[in-house]
């Protein structure tokens, strides 16, 4: 084989849903394919596998990112959390239920990716982050529709349930400030 | 995609030692890792940068922001102080991607992100920026999202940052570490615009390393713009950072830099220098575009450019006029 063609491994470190795993992997692994085909999570899904689509949204660290332009071998160490994680002792998250209430899914191939953002976005919300259509940026934002479409904008749907996503991630929030409120 | 070898540096000194030819610096990788996979960049070698110990956004007494280059896009925007004191700089890193690549994309590769001009891109096609050379197809072919102002013969591409925008009105400057040692670049200048060389999109050396943003005091009413073909995560048709300050009815001091219309952010230096001292009202807004976009020099399908930048220039300031 020619020198210039030979894949170079190294070995590093993940922490996917709570558990450590020791990998050799390609340096040219997207933390994507790492996942689907090293650890067998396929939960996150291929969609454009350029950053556009978002069906491979995981939480990164605890933040969400594109697990498809995140190469593995930059990420040694990370901890990872893919939509099999998101369950607790078997029970969904109030997300997952509030996707499955207000039907934020057709076919679901995008669903893993919408719930592991939308987790996030809930996150970004409590701390205070604001989006580009936070109006004054100096007050903390308010999860209004406006505020779950801008910021869901990197999570494309092609059945078109946004609607049932937005109601969705505006429920989830409802109810995690309900819960806030009564703790 | 081509094999690499991945070397990750702890400091900007290591970075530059484990620099060769052939590598290229890595931060959230979120367009260079696209380009690797489109087969349009092939590095031997990728120098990680993304955890050298220059991540943090400090406010200094002065009011200037020094920011390191390793800074997520999200923790700049959604930092409190800067929010509070370059509302324009905020708005501009919000407007841009997406929430997940913001978590990723660093402040020194949003600088340094590539063109997303479709030929570019297209490993398949020909392009003075990608192989120098081979000639422009977008000159006469899909360009209605490409230059108006600055571009060349070889080259009609558009530089795709938000948050460049913003810096370039703000007089920021970049700090570089290069072979020689340590330097500072106005960052109006770190762009280029295209000429005969547009495969350089900017004045750096191969090696030559962003380690922070400095970004000088703000103390007038700002704000960043951006029109695109959807409400969110597209870029920009035409964007505008723009700052106003007006006394007595009169303008004292303005800022405009323009995105997506050229090859670099695009300082409007003779609609600013039409504006100051001049009153602040409508007409005189629209006079100020209209000297600054004299420049410009639209392809077939991109003219309606002109027209939305005049505008976006005037409706702007004519807000910031009624802030100010």
């Amino acid at each position: 084989m020619d020198s210039e063609v030979t894949p170079v491994h190294t070995e590093i470190t993940l922490v996917v849903n709570g558990t450590e795993h020791r990998l050799r992997v390609d340096t040219r692994a997207s933390l994507l394919d790492t996942l689907r085909e090293d650890l067998g999570l396929t939960g996150s899904k291929k969609g454009c596998d350029h950053g556009q689509c978002g069906a491979c949204t995981v939480l990164l660290d605890g933040r969400r990112a594109n697990a498809c332009l995140a190469l593995a071998v930059a990420h040694d160490g990370a901890e990872v959390v893919t939509v099999e994680g998101l369950a607790r002792d078997g029970r969904l998250s109030p997300l997952q239920e509030a996707f499955i209430e207000q039907d934020g899914f057709q076919c679901g191939y995008c669903t893993p990716g919408q719930l592991c953002s939308a987790t996030a976005v809930l996150d970004e919300a409590d701390r205070g982050w604001p989006s580009a259509v936070t109006g004054d940026l100096s007050a903390d934002p308010v999860l209004d529709d406006d505020e779950i479409r801008e910021r869901m904008s990197g999570n494309l749907c092609r059945c078109g349930a946004y609607m049932g996503i937005v109601r969705a991630v505006r429920e989830a929030a409802r109810k995690t400030e309900t819960e806030e409120a009564r703790a | 995609m081509r094999p690499f070898v991945y070397e990750r540096a702890t400091s900007a000194d290591e970075a530059l030692r484990l620099h060769e030819d052939g590598a290229f610096y890595l931060g959230g990788g979120t367009n260079l890792v696209d380009l690797m996979r489109l087969g349009v960049e092939e590095p031997a070698r990728l120098v990680d940068v993304s955890r050298l110990p220059n991540g943090e956004i400090e406010l200094r007494p002065d009011g200037s922001l020094l920011i390191g280059a390793a800074v997520s896009n999200s923790d700049l925007a959604a930092d409190r102080t800067v929010r509070e004191s370059h509302p324009m700089l905020a708005q501009a890193v919000l407007a841009g991607a997406s929430g997940q690549i913001r978590n990723l994309a660093t402040v020194g590769g949003n600088l340094l992100q590539r063109t997303r001009c479709s030929y570019f891109q297209d490993a398949d096609k020909p392009c003075n920026k990608r192989n120098p050379g081979s000639g422009c197809p977008a000159r006469e072919g899909e360009h209605h999202n490409l230059a108006i102002l600055g571009h060349s013969e070889a080259c009609v591409a558009t530089h795709p940052s938000d948050m460049a925008v913003a810096l370039a009105a703000l007089d920021a400057t970049v700090h570089v570490q290069g072979r020689d040692g340590e330097r500072t670049t106005p960052l109006r200048e770190l762009h280029r615009l295209p000429g005969n060389e547009p495969q350089r999109d900017t004045v750096l050396d191969p090696g030559d390393l962003i380690t922070a943003v400095e970004v000088p005091p703000l103390d007038i009413p700002s704000r960043y713009r951006k029109v695109r073909e959807r409400a969110s995560f597209a870029f920009a048709l035409v964007s505008i950072a723009a700052a106003l300050d007006v006394e007595g009815g009169t303008v004292r001091d303005v800022r405009i830099a323009l995105g997506g219309v050229a090859h670099k952010p695009w300082r409007a230096l003779r609609a600013e220098e039409a504006l100051r001292g001049a009153p602040a009202i409508g007409e005189e807004f629209q006079r100020a575009a209209e000297a600054e976009l004299d420049l410009a020099e639209p392809l077939r399908d991109n003219a309606y450019k002109v027209p939305l930048a005049r505008n976006l220039i005037v409706r702007t300031l004519t807000e910031l006029g009624e802030q100010s």
